[in-house]
């Protein structure tokens, strides 16, 4: 047993006791909007340079160094610059942001206004998954009073987006696309967004738990946000833990705590007790083993690990789990969410489906899992967006890791 | 000027050229569906993958510009590793219904496989069914199983034609080409879509069936159908001329101008053949008498001609058309200045105004409006109708007009007619015209000839023979000259391009110009 976790002061979940979390009363009661005034008396630049120093990584999968993203934006442009928000939260095993938006809206609107003054945005999107009608209609309530309160409508304004249903439309420029009215297909790169987003304008795009940590960064500063996390990644997270454990939810938490020390501050295994595997960053992390849990939970850790932290959404295997139904389920979702844009995951993730189908239903061949494998790694990076690269993440780990398991339902 | 190397060869390239196109500079290929030189950058297939230097791993060539100092490879063994991978995925759900497609022997699947394929198939499951044999408009049809979801054609109809009637539906390896809702792919350059379409997916409802690609010989043309003159191919079936009902000219295909049509063609021009295979074509020299129409000889008839030409010369009128070649009217201005002939016209006013865009259609529907007028021969159409009307003319010699079907009223033609004392009609089918006519020449088709026509920016094109005459029918020029022989004077020659060298030495705007010269492109006036 390893020792268990410092707690941890909670910052992005410390309002969700109260009721009345996500009303402008409550949220000024806590201490909001006051990171604003600091940020106001701020240069711009010197917003960005805090953010940097903060080791503030993007929360929504990539795990990009935030501060960094903001200053792809080109000096001395003048036309307008955008800001989205993705919203669109739909890697599976993830669940964080829908409570932010819940139980927190003004801590984004917050952190969106912060950001617009360090990007010189005035006018931001914010792309909210279709099926979220709550966290959107809380949102929404949250956007009204801010403008009725004058944090926003004073040269920053916020359009509200929300999606249709697909998975796709949460990477940036399927976003962007979807964003702009077309299909949501992912755009070829480059140019990235940050020189040519959203309508043609430079584009930063952030995940709502993201900047939800902006105030807490100009408030209380980059230094001591730093500290909170590893080396190379500051302050807390929301892990979403579900699966085969004892209290599913979400845990804010360190980026420096152990996959170990969070299964054990979720209630530990449920199921048959005994672990089997842990998918630590959504679905299209590749799975770690129960031998292979003693890692942090930061970005570079989970990189070691030879896995990633994604969105850090965490879901639990006990021993009871079928592996290759479970890269069936996953399969199929990946084959019914891709866009059909590019060759390669258009083509294969139909066909890896029906391969694992094939095997879970007793009618695989030995050549199957093979050729997963090999059109797994061939398909990989050739893709114009990170889908197939995360979809190859639980094709390739789950039967390289558990190939006897496959093996046993394929007949001799 | 960013220097490039590629596969060891260096080359210097305008800013902004992406890789594919500075290898095709140095000769290099790099295989590609879905990049097309002028349509927006897709990034799709993912077939045309190099390895750059420094580059962690093979990147696409079509949405990489030249830099300076890049160093490109196209043979390494990861980037022929990658095309064969990519390969097989375009490959997974294709029906590979090669002996029944349309498209085999000029399919991009099938060479491309060939060349950078040859993998063994390991597909064993069940394909994804789409919709097949789906008519997306007049003149395209749509089998969605054969598509590699490219998007050529939809960016054609964004970005072209700027219609916007195609789209591309579902998601994963459900996505398949289709229209938006209450459209049909009905604009006036649809057809462009089956050629850009690399694979079988897109067919043409017209050439579809009639005969296998391999048993087309191809000549290189200009299209007649407008004042533009499109750059064409021609696609004639001599080798199996039981196929498609006898039909010789197969299909048109553009052909790439960079100074006229880039790759295009609208419809009109494109479908606009079937006159030369149709059963009206007029196949023998005749003589009408009565009502009947006896054939004669070729003799027969340039003795006719020359007898009714050879009157008292303002008692002649001559309505030349457009549609000659600029060699036609050359030897035709030689008969009339021979025979002091004044009465010359060929601007017939259409039927109805011709259309005309921003793209290539104009509304001049003649390919030889320039050539004609540089030449000499514009003068007073009207006047030479009224002079007919009023009794004076004692022949009328008519080149391809169809007057009873003109801007012109037709009574007042038909009155016109009865009143020249010899009409001789000179064309490729039979028409109002051509039956109101005394004697009737057949004209050769301009595929079954050569020439030149001279655009409306001055342009000089040739078009090549692709097929034999029908019957007896002859070039213009060709006759022409006979006439030109039987009036004393020398013959020029007996190919279309002597009288071309005849005609640079005497009109001033064709001076310098050559057959040589003017090569596959076209050569300004």
């Amino acid at each position: 047993m390893s020792e268990s976790a410092p707690h941890v002061e909670p910052l992005l979940m410390r309002n969700f006791a109260r009721a009345d979390s996500h009303t402008l009363g409550a949220y000024h009661e806590t201490g909001g909007y006051t990171a604003l005034d600091k940020a106001r008396a701020m240069e711009p630049a010197a917003i960005t340079e805090e953010v940097k120093k903060s080791n503030l990584r993007g929360l929504g999968g990539a795990g990009f160094p935030t501060g960094m993203k903001w200053s792809f934006i080109p000096k001395g442009h003048t036309g307008p610059v955008y800001l989205v928000v993705n919203a669109d939260e739909g890697e599976p095993g993830t669940f964080k942001d829908r409570y932010l938006l819940e139980r927190d809206p003004h801590a984004l609107i917050e952190g969106m206004i912060i950001t617009a003054r360090a990007i010189r945005c005035e006018k931001a999107f914010i792309y909210i998954r279709g099926e979220y009608v709550e966290p959107w209609r809380r949102f929404t309530a949250a956007v009204r009073e801010a403008y009725d309160a004058g944090y926003l409508g004073r040269g920053f304004d916020i359009v509200m987006h929300r999606g249709a249903g697909a998975y796709i439309c949460g990477e940036e420029t399927g976003l962007i696309s979807s964003l702009e009215g077309k299909k949501g297909w992912p755009k070829v790169k480059p140019p990235f967004p940050a020189i040519k987003g959203a309508f043609g304008a430079p584009t930063i795009v952030n995940n709502v738990e993201t900047l939800c940590h902006l105030p807490h960064i100009i408030n209380r500063g980059a230094e001591w946000f730093a500290k909170l996390g590893t080396a190379t990644q500051g302050g807390t997270r929301m892990y979403s833990v579900s699966g085969r454990i004892k209290r599913p939810g979400v845990y804010e938490e360190s980026c420096a705590i152990t996959l170990r020390q969070l299964i054990e501050r979720a209630g530990g295994v449920s199921g048959n007790g005994v672990l089997k595997g842990v998918v630590p960053g959504g679905s299209s992390a590749p799975i770690l083993t129960a031998q292979e849990i003693d890692v942090t939970m930061d970005v570079d850790g989970l990189r070691k690990a030879g896995t990633m932290a994604g969105s850090a959404g965490v879901i639990v295997f006990d021993e009871t789990v079928s592996i290759p139904e479970a890269l069936m389920v996953v399969a199929r979702f990946y084959a019914h969410e891709s866009c059909g844009q590019c060759t390669p995951c258009r083509e294969t993730t139909g066909w890896i489906y029906k391969m694992s189908h094939r095997i879970v239903e007793g009618h695989g061949s030995k050549d199957d899992l093979d050729t997963i494998l090999d059109l797994s790694k061939r398909g990989a990076g050739t893709t114009i967006c990170a889908f197939f690269d995360g979809a190859v993440g639980p094709y390739i780990s789950y039967i390289e890791k558990f190939r006897s398991e496959f093996e046993a339902l394929i007949p001799k | 000027m960013p220097k490039v190397t590629i596969d060891g060869k260096e080359i210097e390239v305008a800013p902004g050229t992406n890789l594919i196109e500075a290898a095709r500079q140095l000769g290099i290929d790099i295989p590609h569906y879905c990049y097309h030189p002028s349509l927006s950058i897709a990034g799709q297939c993912r077939l045309c993958m190099v390895d750059i230097e420094k580059a962690p791993r093979p990147t696409i060539a079509c949405n990489t510009q030249a830099a300076d100092g890049m160093v490109v490879h196209t043979q390494t063994d990861r980037v022929k590793e990658t095309r064969r991978s990519v390969m097989e995925f375009h490959l997974i759900n294709h029906p590979l219904d090669c002996p029944v497609c349309d498209q085999a022997g000029e399919c991009w699947l099938q060479i491309y496989y060939m060349k950078h394929g040859l993998y063994e198939p390991r597909m064993k499951d069940e394909k994804v069914h789409k919709p097949k044999a789906v008519p997306l408009g007049p003149h395209v049809i749509l089998d969605a199983e054969r598509c590699i979801l490219c998007s050529r054609c939809v960016r054609f109809c964004d970005e072209v034609t700027r219609t916007g009637e195609l789209g591309i539906f579902n998601r994963g390896d459900h996505s398949e080409i289709g229209l938006f809702p209450g459209m049909d792919l009905e604009n006036k350059y649809s057809g462009n879509v089956v050629d850009i379409c690399p694979v079988g997916a897109l067919t043409d409802r017209d050439f579809r069936f009639q005969v296998r690609v391999w048993y087309l010989d191809t000549a290189k043309s200009i299209c007649p159908g407008c004042a533009r003159g499109c750059n064409i191919e021609v696609h004639v079936n001599r080798r199996r001329p039981h196929h498609a009902e006898g039909r010789r000219v197969a299909r048109l295909k553009p052909r790439f101008n960079a100074a006229v049509n880039k790759w295009w063609m609208c419809d009109a021009g494109r479908y606009g053949f079937t006159f030369v295979d149709d059963a009206d074509r007029l196949t023998t020299p005749s003589r009408r008498e009565g009502d009947a129409t006896i054939p004669i000889s070729w003799e027969e008839a340039i003795a006719a001609v020359k007898a009714a030409l050879t009157g008292p010369a303002d008692g002649i009128g001559v309505l030349a058309s457009p549609r000659m070649s600029n060699e036609d009217l050359f030897v035709l201005r030689r008969i009339l200045d021979t025979l002091g002939l004044r009465q010359v016209a060929f601007r017939v006013p259409p039927a109805a105004a011709g259309d005309q865009d921003n793209l290539l259609i104009r509304a001049d529907k003649n390919p030889n409006t320039r050539g004609a007028e540089l030449i000499g021969l514009d003068g007073d159409a009207s006047a030479i109708l009224a002079a007919a009307r009023a009794g004076k003319l004692t022949a009328l010699l008519v080149f391809h007009h169809d007057l009873l079907d003109s801007g012109w009223p037709a009574v007042e033609v038909r009155e016109a007619l009865g009143r020249v004392g010899t009409v001789i009609f000179a064309g490729t089918n039979a028409s109002a015209t051509s039956l109101a006519s005394h004697y009737v020449l057949p004209s050769a088709a301009w595929v079954e000839r050569e020439g030149t026509f001279t655009n409306f920016e001055g342009r000089v094109q040739r078009f090549r023979t692709a097929v034999e005459p029908l019957g007896e029918s002859r070039a213009d020029w060709e006759w022409l000259g006979q006439l030109l022989v039987a009036l004393g004077q020398a013959p020029a020659g007996e190919r279309a391009e002597r009288w071309f060298r005849a005609l640079t030495a005497a009109v001033p705007a064709f001076a310098g110009l050559s057959y040589q010269s003017i090569g596959d492109e076209g050569q300004p006036t």
